[in-house]
């Protein structure tokens, strides 16, 4: 062990070690390549499309793949191909705020109710449970119907209906450890509260919600095309791949390339999400790396 | 004699229970003075490690401070603020806690841990972590700035209770604590954190309040030493007083039961018969009653902790009998 030990590079960081620990992996390698695909198209979607995806070309509908259309084209004469990129451009302009603000929150409050006094925690437990005791579809739905659909309202239902399952695991992380002798050894170091949380628990519990935000990615993703899907997402004009799936779905004894290239995307994504969260999930503690 | 660094008059502790109140410590009193070394024995349940949180302030919340003082530098510690008593902790009085497995974060290599625990210090990192090399090299880890990447679970366990003295030490406080910092190590790694620990206190002029159940690593390290049976002081004094010449029968039954003490091969190893008795229902007069081969009717009320010589104090009846005659 201690040559092994002795033998470590000096000074790598530990995204750099996390990364090749995900590329050593089959399935994390795939997931990385995938979800760098996405990511970057989504980035670059300007530069990427060769037509503009919400030009109307009436002469040239619902064609098949050809080299002029690489998807062929809807029912309007939207390039498909432009519309697949710009619409992994929304699906992440929805996943990714939504995940990210309510795994923050939903650490904050957890965190909070691990630590502090029984009465918080209580407190928060029946609000995260009140939030969770709605389905998130219906829920989804009413919310819609009352402030009308929107790339916002879809962004906001889906991080209020995320908050508490981060909210529940960052607390039993914190309870867990915050009896644990480490903490104790913190605390008679003189450590504040705000230390031990920020610095000492942090580090501790935010693998494992990274992990759970990498897998609920797709789900999200999911969440945002079956609201398009049925005309509650994103609005008409934006493609995106749900709207893609509903466009298709109405021709799809016609056109069923337009299914086809709404329905991979999504299928794509999150298999490559969830590949990557679960290489994550491996890699991210310094104990389990070892071992592989 | 030096002037106490730590002094404990009188010291009550209680807990609260749905018994009634546990009587966890009671008039506990003695000193440790600068640059002593001073250890308190005494079996499992004794009322050791309340003590320790007792000084620390680290207490349970159903704990209670029924009575007495704990005067740090002349500062009595339980009326002290949280914030005052915060500032103290690790950086005048630091603790070793018993379990080295235990006692490091697991997911922050130990560089990033020493680093973040000067967190009192406003130099810049590359100095505290220079600090933190010179430090583990203090405690004989051998290539220290490679060993500041790894992780907790990269050391052994000796490793890593010597990673943890040089982290309490790093602060250079006056008074180290010491919880049984050997139990959990093998016989060979305890001589050498004991040796460690010894080199260290000379060089950085410390107080060891160290505490343990092994007699032998308490003669070998400390000067003076606390004997605690049942959450009471039964006898204190320098180590030779107490190790050779026991007042108390509960220190010369600790002695005899010590396995290093045995030379012949026994065929059962001797024991003190008998229970500790409940600390929320406790028997009137001397605790030790009950086990005590030399108990006698004086017995039925509680003897004081009275001075034997200069140093050495025990809570035995028979003491009085001797200097009546």
């Amino acid at each position: 062990m201690t040559v092994a030990a002795t033998n470590t590079p000096k000074s790598q960081s530990e995204l750099g070690i996390i990364l090749k620990g995900v590329c050593k992996d089959p399935l994390g390698l795939m997931g990385l390549i995938i979800v760098g695909t996405i990511v970057i198209s989504a980035l670059l979607a300007t530069w990427i499309v060769p037509y503009d995806p919400i030009a109307m070309n009436i002469k040239d509908r619902m064609q098949g793949p050809s080299f002029a259309h690489l998807l062929g084209t809807d029912q309007l004469g939207r390039d498909t191909f432009s519309r697949v990129i710009m619409g992994g451009r929304v699906a992440l302009k929805v996943a990714l705020p939504a995940i990210f603000g309510a795994m923050a929150i939903g650490l904050t409050l957890g965190m909070i109710a691990g630590y502090g006094p029984k009465w918080l925690d209580n407190l928060l437990m029946l609000f995260f449970d009140t939030i969770r005791s709605f389905p998130t579809v219906m829920f989804a739905l009413a919310v819609v119907a009352l402030v009308g659909p929107s790339l916002q309202t879809v962004v906001i239902v889906v991080m209020a209906t995320s908050i508490p399952t981060y909210g529940r695991v960052a607390r039993t992380q914190t309870l867990t450890l915050r009896n644990s002798e480490f903490i104790l050894a913190e605390r008679s170091m003189g450590a504040k509260m705000s230390r031990i949380l920020g610095v000492h628990m942090l580090p501790n519990i935010i693998g494992v919600l990274a992990v759970l935000a990498a897998m609920d990615i797709p789900g999200v993703i999911a969440l945002e095309a079956g609201l398009s899907f049925l005309g509650l997402g994103v609005k008409p004009p934006t493609p995106s791949w749900g709207a893609l799936l509903k466009d298709g779905y109405a021709l799809i004894r016609q056109t069923p390339w337009l299914v086809i290239a709404g329905g991979l995307p999504i299928i794509l994504a999150t298999l490559g999400f969830t590949f990557l969260g679960e290489s994550l999930r491996d890699v991210v503690d310094p104990k389990l790396r070892k071992n592989r | 004699m030096s002037d106490a660094l730590l002094e404990i008059d009188n010291l009550c502790v209680d807990y609260e229970t749905a018994r009634g109140d546990l009587k966890a410590l009671r008039d506990i009193t003695f000193n440790i003075n600068k640059g002593e070394i001073v250890g308190i024995v005494g079996e499992s349940g004794c009322g050791k490690s309340t003590l320790i949180s007792a000084i620390l302030r680290l207490i349970a919340p159903n704990t209670r401070f029924r009575n007495g003082e704990i005067r740090f530098k002349g500062e009595d510690l339980l009326t002290a603020s949280e914030e005052k008593i915060r500032s103290l902790r690790g950086s005048d009085i630091s603790i070793v806690f018993q379990d080295p497995m235990q006692t490091h974060n697991p997911v922050i290599s130990i560089g990033n841990q020493m680093v973040d625990i000067q967190h009192r210090s406003k130099a810049p990192k590359a100095e505290k972590r220079a600090y933190a090399a010179k430090m583990l090299a203090a405690v004989g880890i051998p290539d220290p700035d490679a060993r500041l990447n790894q992780y907790p679970h990269e050391f052994s366990g000796g490793m890593r209770q010597r990673i943890a003295i040089a982290m309490a030490l790093m602060s250079e406080p006056d008074l180290l604590i010491a919880d049984e910092p050997t139990t959990a190590l093998d016989a060979t790694l305890e001589v050498q954190i004991i040796e460690r620990l010894k080199n260290l206190q000379k060089d950085f002029g410390c107080s060891i309040l160290f505490i343990s159940h092994h007699l032998g690593v308490i003669a070998e390290l400390c000067d003076r030493v606390v004997v605690m049976y049942a959450g009471a002081v039964v006898e204190s004094g320098t180590v030779r007083e107490v190790f050779h010449n026991p007042k108390h029968p509960y220190t010369k039954r600790l002695i005899e039961c010590d396995p290093g003490h045995i030379k012949e091969r026994a065929r059962v190893l001797p024991t003190i018969p008998g229970e500790v008795p409940d600390l929320a229902n406790l028997p009137s007069g001397c605790i030790f009653r009950d086990r005590c081969l030399q108990a006698m009717d004086r017995c039925t009320s509680v003897p004081p902790l009275t001075d034997i010589t200069e140093s050495q104090r025990a809570a035995c009846w028979l003491n009085h009998m001797e200097a009546a005659e």
